[in-house]
């Protein structure tokens, strides 16, 4: 058997792959695509990237709901008449090619004006027209060629976050006066009385003060308010310093020029909140295809098909569900609400939820939770529960995530520059006593010097470059992480918990066999009629069978939720359940599939979750200096291969519902303990966002991850402690900056205190601690990076 | 030499010219994407090439039709 790639997707043909133009095709819908394509002259899809494409997913009426207004009303960017602009986040997007042909629509279907891709948030903007095209048009035509766009209840959100770009606006307004002032300042510095530059002195003054004013009353605007909001909460966070340095800066050079006393220092005032904005878009490191605000709003659809009495369907919105509707939900659906089961067999797929990849049956009278996703054909549910009151979406309920972010957390840098502070004040009122006998003219030029070299620009500037570039070195590793306050409290954790299903075991599923050894034709046998059968289990199996020669099946029988059989070559061949296959049940919690060939029942294969290689390494090198904790779902059956596994002091505990996880981490830090939380599903949420840090474990990190802090790679996941070692690395190395900038600190509040601080000195101090501190910290954390 | 007061208004409002045009570019959402136009930028001649070769493609099959 030769190894056929297709030509359009890249994965690896069947024994017979579909030719057309001599190009191998696995399947019949890459195959579609590539036809699409070539009609439309776009086959240089294919020229930029080697299979760029993905399998079209079947639709048929999955989209229906699009048809209806109302629901959709809230998806547009903008309603003309008939233009629509409507933007979509599409998961596939990943190579240039995808960009090519998303932009080259127009050419697919004319009605389409422009489409506008943003490829770091995977985003494509459409502008259509209405009278010619639905919006319903539009996606099956995305998901024709593969790029089936995902929409989720989130997108109907009536606001939708607008763009910020503030900062860069208030770095460039900062850049340009510290440029321009810094060239107009030149002259003064050299002291030279030459007659011109003297004479228009007057003017390059006023022309500096006229460009200060927008610096400190627009860029530094923001240390202001947050000076102004430590000191109502009384904390003295950093900004209390730099707010005070700038505005004692800013006056004194008012004075200065206004009086005609000398240059003002506005050139250092210009270059330090330039730097500072400079340090914050650097720490403002944001992975826009990521989203750390997940919550159950981005799983779910937007609408559902309900049946009515009549046995008409209509599609209503989610939040209409009213209990005792009846729904359809369709193959690949989630379920939004929690119900009963009435028609139709299900296979659920919780993966979303618990982590959990293998699929639960339920038959009809079942209770069915919300979150799962059904994956053999279509059922039909009765409601219990609305949206908001279903068992897993109570859990947003809790105050934890209400409360968001209103916690002020106290940074290194704000408690160093507390006791800062108050040095500084207390400096600043020494030197004046001292002056006040020695030379009382001096007292305000020496104490509005002390304030202004005591602007901790250095000291400001550390952490954020150090944990800014901390940032990046995780997101190359695939760790990303929220904002660079993860770092910190990352380094002061001394808990760490995790989460069993989906978190330490992967979600591939190992399948092993029990029982007599079938010979080679046998397996053969059953890979046929196992190629029948669309339950996942039987996909399952086949995938891990060997791909065999094609054999006919007759007699094929389906039961669902139960098994199948059918006839190859004389052979009897019943596969499925205990019950289905042996007519009796023993209570095993396994999942497995039986086989009996001719009457004679073979054997099992049994599907079961596979730990992580790592773990047992991982938990050994945590346990060390950690507190470990396992949390699970599931019942105890895991739990003395879990104990085998995990160091002694391991917790253990079973059967925990997302509340009681929340919980759980609460309890543990009123204990004063400090918790790093991994986990993965939605059921993990509450534990989450309840820990110090929460860290969402991710097999694909295009997709979905709960709301955390940071979404780790499962690739990289035995890299952990490496990740949580080089956290407290980073603090060391922005501890130690602090202490380089505070001998700057020291030799200029030397000059300062003697009545010595010429606006040239400041000048060259400034920029110099600013830039050699920058330079400390990115050496210093690429190299810790670089030598662990 | 009062040229040099000419100078400085003209390095002036070129320097305010720069920063206007700065602030345009921030606003039109030039830097909200700094990915994607670096790789359509170079798709714009492929298309071209492509359909000009498909169009003299299209002529010659036309009478067939």
């Amino acid at each position: 058997m030769t190894k056929t790639d297709c030509f359009h997707c890249g994965a690896e043909c069947d024994s017979k792959p579909i030719y057309v133009d001599e190009k191998p095709f696995c399947c019949n819908g890459c195959k579609t695509v590539y036809e699409i394509l070539n009609e439309n002259d776009l086959s240089c899809y294919y020229d930029f990237e080697q299979a760029p494409g993905a399998i079209p997913q079947e639709l048929k009426s999955k989209y229906a709901y699009l048809d209806n207004e109302k629901i959709v009303e809230n998806l547009y960017d903008f309603i003309d008449d008939e233009v629509r602009v409507i933007t979509f986040y599409i998961p596939h997007i990943h190579c240039s090619s995808c960009i090519w042909i998303l932009e080259n629509l127009d050419r697919l279907n004319n009605a389409i004006v422009s489409g506008i891709v943003n490829f770091p948030k995977k985003e494509i903007r459409i502008t259509f027209n209405n009278a010619k095209i639905s919006l319903r048009q539009v996606v099956e035509l995305l998901s024709s060629i593969g790029y089936e766009p995902y929409i989720s209840l989130e997108d109907t959100s009536i606001t939708k976050p607008k763009i910020d770009r503030s900062l860069i606006y208030k770095l460039g307004v900062a850049g340009f006066a510290f440029g321009n002032i810094m060239l107009l300042s030149f002259p003064e510095y050299f002291q030279s009385s030459e007659f011109w530059l003297e004479r228009y002195k007057p003017t390059f003054r006023i022309l500096i003060f006229i460009m200060a004013i927008p610096v400190v009353f627009y860029s530094a605007n923001t240390y202001f308010v947050s000076a102004y909001k430590g000191l109502k909460h009384k904390i003295l966070n950093i900004d209390v310093p730099i707010a005070l340095g700038i505005s004692v800066l800013f006056m004194r050079s008012a004075v200065e020029i206004i009086f005609d006393l000398g240059q003002g220092y506005f050139d250092s005032l210009a270059g330090f909140v330039f730097f500072l904005l400079l340090g914050k878009i650097f720490q403002q490191q944001t992975y826009s295809f990521l989203s750390f605000e997940r919550d159950y709003k981005s799983y779910f659809p937007i609408a559902v098909t309900k049946i009515a009495k009549d046995q008409s369907e209509t599609n209503i919105s989610i939040y209409d569900i009213k209990e005792g509707d009846r729904l359809l939900i369709r193959n690949g659906e989630l379920i939004p609400v929690d119900g009963i089961l009435i028609n139709g067999i299900a296979q659920i797929d919780y993966s979303f939820v618990t982590g959990e990849s293998l699929p639960v049956s339920k038959k009809s009278g079942d209770k069915l939770f919300a979150g799962g996703k059904q994956l053999s054909g279509a059922i039909e549910m009765e409601v219990l529960q609305t949206v908001s009151q279903s068992y897993l979406t109570q859990l947003w309920s809790n105050d934890i995530f209400t409360k968001k972010e209103s916690k002020t957390i106290k940074t290194l840098t704000d408690s160093i520059s507390k006791r800062f502070t108050i040095i500084v004040l207390l400096i600043a009122f020494l030197a004046g006593i001292y002056w006040y006998f020695e030379n009382a003219t001096m007292i305000a030029n020496v104490v509005t010097a002390v304030l202004i070299v005591a602007c901790p620009c250095a000291l400001a500037l550390s952490a954020p470059f150090a944990l800014g570039n901390m940032l990046r070195i995780f997101g190359k590793q695939k760790f990303y992480l929220k904002n660079a306050t993860v770092i910190e409290n990352l380094s002061k954790i001394n808990t760490i918990i995790f989460d069993k299903t989906g978190t330490i075991t992967t979600n591939k599923t190992n399948i092993s066999y029990e029982g007599t050894s079938l010979t080679n034709n046998e397996k053969k046998y059953i890979a046929n009629v196992l190629r029948e059968s669309n339950h996942p289990l039987s996909r399952m199996l086949y995938g891990y069978l060997e791909k065999p020669d094609k054999i006919e099946v007759t007699d094929f029988k389906e039961t669902f939720g139960k098994g199948i059989y059918g006839r190859v070559d004389k052979f009897k061949i019943m596969m499925g359940s205990e019950s289905y296959v042996k007519g009796s049940s023993s209570n095993n919690l396994q999942t497995s599939i039986f086989i009996k060939i001719n009457e004679e029942i073979k054997g099992k294969y049994i599907f079961e979750n596979t730990y992580r290689n790592e773990i047992a390494s991982i938990f050994n090198e945590l346990s060390t200096f950690y507190t470990l904790g396992v949390l699970s779902g599931d019942n105890e059956g895991e739990k003395e291969h879990l104990t085998k596994v995990l160091p002694k002091a391991t917790t253990l505990i079973f059967n925990q519902k997302p509340e009681d996880k929340l919980e759980y981490v609460d309890k543990q830090q009123k204990k004063g303990e400090t918790v790093l939380m991994i986990g993965d599903g939605l059921n993990d949420a509450g534990a989450l966002a309840q820990s110090n840090v929460g860290i969402a474990v991710s097999e694909n990190t295009n997709v979905f991850s709960p709301a955390c802090d940071g979404i780790i790679d499962a690739t990289n996941f035995a890299m952990l402690p490496k990740f949580i070692r080089l956290s407290k690395g980073t603090i060391k190395v922005v501890k130690i900056s602090f202490v380089l900038s505070f001998l700057y600190n020291i030799i200029g509040m030397l000059f300062a205190v003697t009545g010595n601080l010429s606006p040239i000195v400041a000048a060259i101090l400034m920029p110099i601690s600013s830039i050699t501190i920058v330079v400390f910290v990115t050496i210093a954390t690429n190299f810790i990076s670089n030598g662990k | 030499m009062n040229i040099v007061f000419l100078m400085i208004i003209v390095s002036f409002f070129v320097a305010i010219i720069f920063f206007i045009l700065f602030l345009k570019s921030v606003k039109s959402g030039q830097y909200d994407d700094l990915y994607t136009p670096s790789v359509r930028m170079l798709f714009e001649d492929e298309v071209v090439e492509k359909q000009e070769e498909i169009k003299s493609e299209t002529k010659i099959n036309q009478p067939n039709k």
